[in-house]
């Protein structure tokens, strides 16, 4: 079998005396599309962040494409390049139109030139129908809208991973559908993506393997109909009973 | 079309206004009128007119003010563009977090800490009249560079602060969303934190370039012949304190058209970013 394109080993991250992530390990194959769930605060940010190497590991190892790059010894902005992450606020820059968003690492850390940038840019906003909206600043668009314009700005460096934090957690429920409906053509696509997230039904339908992540620690995982439908372990089925109370299942 | 109700509601609200119009016109006539009254009847009017209002000396005396006043608004340009760069990196070199540039970030705090502290006629003096008393090679000996030097070595330290103010301001979400894509520490300080920094705290940076624009007029204490010096060699030619009124009124006229950009500037930024 192929090397993993991300490999999580043991991952330790601590807040002060708070253990948020207690050695968590996983693995993400190419073309796969893995979930993570879990109440809030049990680590699903944290881990995506770590991944991403946002947050300082204080143990355990991230491999991409098996080279370990929370090695304190490898430039992490280098690392970053091979991965886009989609954060639950947006984070898109509210100074710049969005066609600069989109452009913005290509141009500045890829050295695309300006025009070559533009023209793939505006090819990602159509995918993410918004190409009309180039010129518009993030502020002038709905959560949804801003949101495709984040995902368009993971896109625009071809990254082979893509991290997706609770990116639907923001936005108002008719808005939620179309966000979602974008990252269902990313998976049909064949793109390797690691995303957490609260929306069962559509883990279920995208998702290659679903994993539980409880009190820092990854208490099932597998695939979707197995850990949502029949889970063995009784923290994942007290959660998913409370999603069940509240409706959202 | 509008039903009867309105339109009965409309004219309602129109007599209103219009009543409310009258009343204050009134009354601002009535308030004029009295303070003019109790002006010119009171005993000392005719004198104060005399020494601050006097027309024919403000006339004789405006050339050699608007000349100096040309002076002041030079060391303005200059001081200020000056003012904005170095500001702009002693407030960087604050923010940096690397060890290899503590030596930096240390004289930059000192820096900051030293010249926002000391009052700036103490500074005028010792750049003004204590460098060139030192007879070192290479010191300018100009009254009009030396106290250009003081007024940007004292305003930098308080622009620095208004820019790291700015700074700190930007949620470190945006410096999150500017590493993931992979931008370096200064290419996310140059191109995401610094331009909405520098948005941010536009207001208070036009608020001290208007405190600037009057403080330039400080380095008449140097013997620069500027707008205040001007006035004060008018002053003492005809004892009579009109040419300071004059070169009073002149700088509130220069600080005007700064706040009216002010109040542009942010109505743009708010066209742009705001509303649908």
């Amino acid at each position: 079998m192929t090397e993993p394109v991300l490999s999580v080993r043991g991952v330790v991250k601590r807040y002060g005396g708070n253990t948020v992530l207690d050695g968590v390990s996983l693995d993400v194959r190419e073309h796969e599309v893995v979930t993570v769930i879990g109440s809030s605060g049990s680590g699903k940010s944290t881990l995506l962040r770590c991944v991403n190497l946002l947050e300082e590991l204080d143990d355990g190892q991230v491999l991409l494409d098996g080279v370990d790059v929370s090695d304190p010894r490898v430039n992490a902005d280098l690392a970053r390049r091979g991965m886009g992450i989609v954060f639950q606020a947006f984070n898109l820059f509210p100074h710049m139109s969005v066609l600069d968003n989109v452009t913005l690492a290509p141009r500045v850390v890829h050295a695309v030139p300006r025009g070559e940038a533009e023209r793939n840019a505006l090819d990602l906003l159509e995918r993410v129908g918004l190409a009309d909206r180039a010129g518009s600043y993030p502020e002038q668009l709905s959560g949804g809208q801003q949101q495709r314009v984040a995902i368009a700005r993971a896109l625009a460096y071809s990254p082979r991973l893509l991290l997706l934090d609770e990116i639907t957690s923001a936005l108002d429920p008719e808005l939620v559908g179309e966000v979602l409906a974008l990252v269902r053509e990313l998976a049909e696509a064949g793109r390797t993506i690691l995303m957490a997230t609260h929306e069962m039904g559509f883990a279920r339908q995208v998702a290659d393997r679903v994993v539980f992540l409880d009190g820092g620690r990854l208490v099932e995982s597998g695939p979707p109909d197995q850990v949502l439908g029949e889970p063995v372990h009784p923290r994942t089925r007290q959660f998913l009973r409370r999603i069940i109370d509240a409706g959202r299942l | 079309m509008t039903s009867e109700l309105q339109r009965e509601r409309l004219a309602y609200k129109r007599s209103r206004s219009r009543r409310s119009t009258l009343v204050a016109l009134l009354s601002t006539a009535v308030f004029a009128v009295a303070v003019g009254v109790t002006i010119a009847r009171a005993p000392g009017w005719p004198r104060v007119r005399q020494s601050f209002f006097n027309v024919e000396i403000a006339w004789r005396s405006l050339p050699a003010i608007l000349e100096g006043l040309w002076l002041n608004l030079r060391v303005l340009v200059v001081c200020g563009a000056l003012i904005l760069v170095l500001a702009l990196g002693v407030a960087t070199l604050r923010t940096l977090r690397s060890p290899v540039w503590f030596p930096l970030r240390a004289l930059a705090t000192v820096y900051v800490d030293l010249f926002r502290g000391l009052p700036l006629i103490i500074l005028l003096y010792l750049v003004g009249f204590g460098l060139p008393a030192l007879r070192l090679t290479g010191v300018p000996n100009d009254f009009v560079v030396l106290g250009g030097v003081a007024l940007v070595l004292a305003y930098t330290a308080y622009v620095a602060e208004v820019f790291r103010a700015g700074i700190e301001s930007i949620h470190p979400s945006q410096v999150a969303a500017a590493r993931s894509l992979g931008l370096g520490p200064r290419q996310t300080m140059r191109l995401v934190v610094l331009p909405q920094a520098v948005r941010r705290v536009m207001p208070a940076l036009l608020n001290d370039f208007v405190a600037l624009q009057k403080d330039c007029g400080l380095i008449s204490v140097l013997g620069a012949v500027d707008a205040v010096r001007a006035a004060q060699i008018e002053q003492a030619r005809s004892f009579n304190f009109t040419p300071y009124v004059v070169a009073g009124l002149l700088f509130v006229l220069l600080a005007v058209p700064t706040a009216r950009f002010a109040d542009a500037l942010g109505r743009r930024v708010e066209r742009r970013q705001g509303g649908r």
